[in-house]
């Protein structure tokens, strides 16, 4: 089994357009979210995480991306950033490149408002196919949709390929685009919070949405990792047998999934620097992960949700936010969660406040989603 | 992995409404007129007795009864729930509902319908019905790929991650659907195929 570096990475958020434009700017504190008032995407103002359309035009423009969808230029600039730094060959035989969503391209249904058919720009496989052909990538990409675990579900997988010895490298993107589709369903389920949302916050009233994409390459060639590089380890997926829109009751299965993937990366709770929660700032989701952290034995490990820098970004949020956490791990930095002030969960968990530094050598990334699927990742710095 | 190590245990084809399990025709249905009724006719037939069903959109509960017939045949029973994995994959997401739902959007959004938006729902039905709790994925892409659905589920039963792997193909739009479940499991039983992306495809094909 190979160690899996990662060589390269990017985000595109309303953050920036580079990873390190994207980092700066959590650990400055700024977060994408803002009030907006769209009726194409709601009938009432609501707060979201959303790229604005003439900063997106100017670099789809810049980049001769006029003819993609915005999904697709979202992930296409990104892919595009990470490529050109990591220098490995995408039209490589033994280069694996997947493209996690969790909806791609389905703002195509609301621009045929009348009578909405299904096209196959829509199918997944099509659009993922066009980004593949951009880039002259031969292979068959590896399409992942499930739910919000698919960004952090896509990396694993591809660790798992390089490491089994079936790929070299491997180039792992994702994307969501907020969309009048995901945030009326959101809005239907009672889901959305009437303010930006407060992540493990006693007042926490609810998600907020955002969109962007992330790209990470990975590769088994040390030689190819920048100084200082991260690696990913070991990881686990489990499903909560329980509900399908609805978290587990006990956090069993999400503390399974965390507990493996700190044991086959040969790591205790104590190993790990802090984790990098999915804190969506549902009542549920955050009582379900504060008590799988109990589970997992990581009740005093420090704990942040990005959630209120980049709203819930659903197929990209496993993959932007296991960058940010990569970058913290590599600055020796605790991110604070935005938005939170009071903890509102049953059983006690150490919410970062205040940014702050700290020596540490692994975290852990979780993701839940509906459906009851969970993941957890191990991260490390290359020792 | 080891390929010696993992046997095709049992397989269950659902098309044109015929069910077949390990290449024996089971029941076919001359009567229904839509594939919804159909799928009321298998359950019917299969199952019964779990009113979720009812609730459930066309990929799932096309899933759910191809996986009920799988299970007849080639119980679990053996494998812990957390080592029981699914690996899934399909053409069409869940765009047959997608449009249902947006559909609803110009009226009231359905929040019944907006949860099934989503590919992997029938991954977690099928966990309901039978307690799994391990290793999962959906993947997409415009054909059965046997060589895919062969290295995804070898990755999670060669690293000791899963030691059963249900794993096929599951599609539904509009009124065309197959589905194509394998039982795969790290136990040799009379008659089960060695698990290679070979045997995936003869058994799609046959």
């Amino acid at each position: 089994m190979s160690n899996v570096y990662v060589i390269a990475d990017n985000i595109v958020s309303p953050l920036g357009v580079s990873a390190a434009a994207n980092f700066a700017a959590v650990t400055g504190g700024h977060s994408g979210i803002r009030l907006h008032d769209n009726t194409r995407l709601s009938p009432a103002p609501f707060y979201a995480a959303l790229l604005s359309s003439e900063q997106l035009q100017a670099y789809s423009a810049a980049a001769g991306l006029q003819g993609y969808t915005k999904f697709e230029q979202l992930l296409i600039l990104s892919v595009s950033d990470a490529l050109f730094q990591s220098g490995i060959d995408i039209s490589s035989p033994r280069t694996a490149f997947l493209v996690s969503t969790t909806k791609g391209n389905i703002e195509l249904l609301e621009q045929q408002p009348d009578e909405p058919r299904v096209t196959e720009q829509m199918e997944l496989m099509v659009t993922a196919r066009k980004v593949a052909d951009h880039f002259h990538y031969t292979g068959t990409p590896l399409v992942i949709s499930n739910a919000c675990i698919s960004g952090l579900l896509a990396i694993l997988t591809a660790q798992r390929l390089i490491a089994s010895g079936r790929y070299d490298h491997a180039v792992v993107t994702g994307a969501d685009v907020v969309t009048q589709f995901v945030l009326s369903g959101f809005q239907s389920f009672q889901a959305v919070s009437p303010e930006p949302c407060r992540p493990f916050d006693a007042d926490r009233k609810g998600v907020t949405l955002g969109e962007g994409a992330g790209t990470v390459i990975l590769s088994n060639r040390k030689d190819l990792a920048p100084e200082g590089a991260a690696m990913v380890r070991a990881g686990s997926v489990s499903n909560d047998a329980n509900h399908i829109s609805g978290p587990s009751r006990t956090g069993a299965e999400l503390g399974m999934a965390m507990r493996l993937a700190m044991l086959n990366s040969g790591l205790t709770p104590e190993d790990i620097g802090f984790v990098s929660a999915h804190g969506t700032a549902t009542l549920y989701n955050d009582e379900m992960e504060a008590k799988a952290l109990h589970l997992a034995g990581l009740q005093d490990t420090p704990v942040t949700s990005l959630k209120g820098y980049y709203g819930h970004t659903l197929g990209a949020a496993g993959l932007i936010e296991a960058i940010i956490g990569i970058r913290a791990l590599q600055q020796q930095v605790l991110i604070p969660t935005s938005g939170f002030a009071q903890l509102g969960v049953s059983m006690p968990v150490k919410v970062i406040k205040e940014l702050e530094q700290r020596p540490m050598q692994h975290y852990l990334k979780t993701v839940s989603g509906f459906g009851g699927c969970n993941a957890a990742v191990v991260f490390s710095l290359n020792a | 992995m080891n390929n010696q190590t993992a046997y095709i245990t049992g397989h269950c084809v659902i098309r044109q409404q015929r069910v077949y399990c390990n290449g024996q025709l089971l029941w076919q249905d001359e009567s229904a007129a839509s594939l919804q009724e159909f799928l009321r006719n298998g359950y019917d037939r299969f199952a019964g007795q779990y009113p979720k069903f009812h609730k459930m959109d066309n990929l799932c509960k096309l899933g759910w009864l191809a996986a009920e017939v799988l299970l007849q045949a080639a119980p679990a029973v053996d494998h812990l729930p957390e080592q029981v994995a699914l690996v899934l994959s399909n053409r069409s997401a869940s765009l047959d509902t997608d449009v249902r739902y947006y559909q609803s959007v110009k009226d009231i959004p359905s929040p019944a319908l907006f949860v099934y938006t989503l590919p992997n729902i029938v991954i977690g039905e099928i966990c309901i019905r039978h307690g799994f709790k391990g290793e999962h994925a959906f993947f997409v892409n415009n054909r059965f790929d046997a060589a895919q659905v062969f290295a995804c589920a070898a990755l999670l039963l060669g690293s000791g991650a899963a030691t059963a792997c249900i794993c096929g193909w599951l599609e539904v739009m509009d009124q065309q659907y197959e589905a194509v479940l394998y039982m795969v499991e790290r136990k040799d039983v009379e008659g089960a195929l060695p698990f290679t992306a070979d045997n995936l495809q003869k058994i799609f094909e046959s």
